[in-house]
């Protein structure tokens, strides 16, 4: 057999922590006592999410979704940065 | 696609789940740390050794899968490295200014330019 002994278990363990860190980066956006907090944590929360579909891709043994992933973070990191423009200027395109 | 040698399987599954519990690590700071300047710095761990170790990972899974090294996942590993410095200035210049605005006790603007409860 050709199938990888520890690396299904690894890879359930992995998600299983992924989803609880998004759980705690959504406990900390949810609770957040600034506005900056919470744009902190939705940005970690990005982070986690791209992480998260990375190691899908291993789970699901396919390629398909390395695009899934770099867009997870694109998107975050502008979603991020405007959020942060918004914070210092009170709008977003001046 | 031939079987998996014991010492890949090992070395994955150790940089796997060493990635995810560094992200663990990282949210877990990022919630209970007192202040948002100290909590600024667990992302920092997420971004760059858990992406890492699981990037790493993944680039020996599919290269083993598929037979060709997947180098467009070190794309994302770039574009990781580049942009997340960008967001942590932009949300430090963010909360400095509010947090002058709001007379907090944080050190004055370097340019002068900033509306400060000191006058700085």
């Amino acid at each position: 057999m050709n199938a990888p002994l520890l690396l299904p278990w690894a890879l359930s363990l992995a998600i299983g922590m992924l989803i609880l860190a998004m759980a705690l980066c959504l406990v900390r956006m949810l609770r957040g006592p600034a506005a900056q907090d919470r744009v902190l944590a939705l940005d970690s929360m990005y982070l986690n999410a791209m992480l998260l579909v990375l190691v899908l891709c291993m789970h699901w043994g396919s390629t398909d979704y390395f695009e899934a992933a770099l867009l997870v973070a694109l998107l975050g990191f502008a979603g991020s940065t405007a959020l942060a423009k918004f914070l210092l200027r009170g709008e977003v395109i001046e | 696609m031939t079987a998996m040698p014991l010492w890949l399987d090992i070395l994955i599954s150790v940089l796997v789940v060493a990635g995810a519990a560094i992200a663990l690590t990282g949210s877990m700071g990022l919630l209970t740390l007192p202040s948002f300047f100290t909590r600024m710095h667990p992302p920092a761990l997420i971004a760059t050794l858990a992406c890492w170790c699981i990037l790493h990972g993944a680039f020996a899974f599919f290269w083993w899968q598929d037979g060709a090294a997947p180098l467009r996942l070190y794309l994302i590993a770039l574009f990781i490295a580049m942009t997340v410095p960008i967001t942590c200035i932009f949300l430090m210049r963010a909360t400095l200014f509010r947090a002058r605005r709001a007379g907090a006790a944080v050190p004055p603007s370097l340019s002068g330019r900033a509306p400060s409860a000191e006058g700085g």
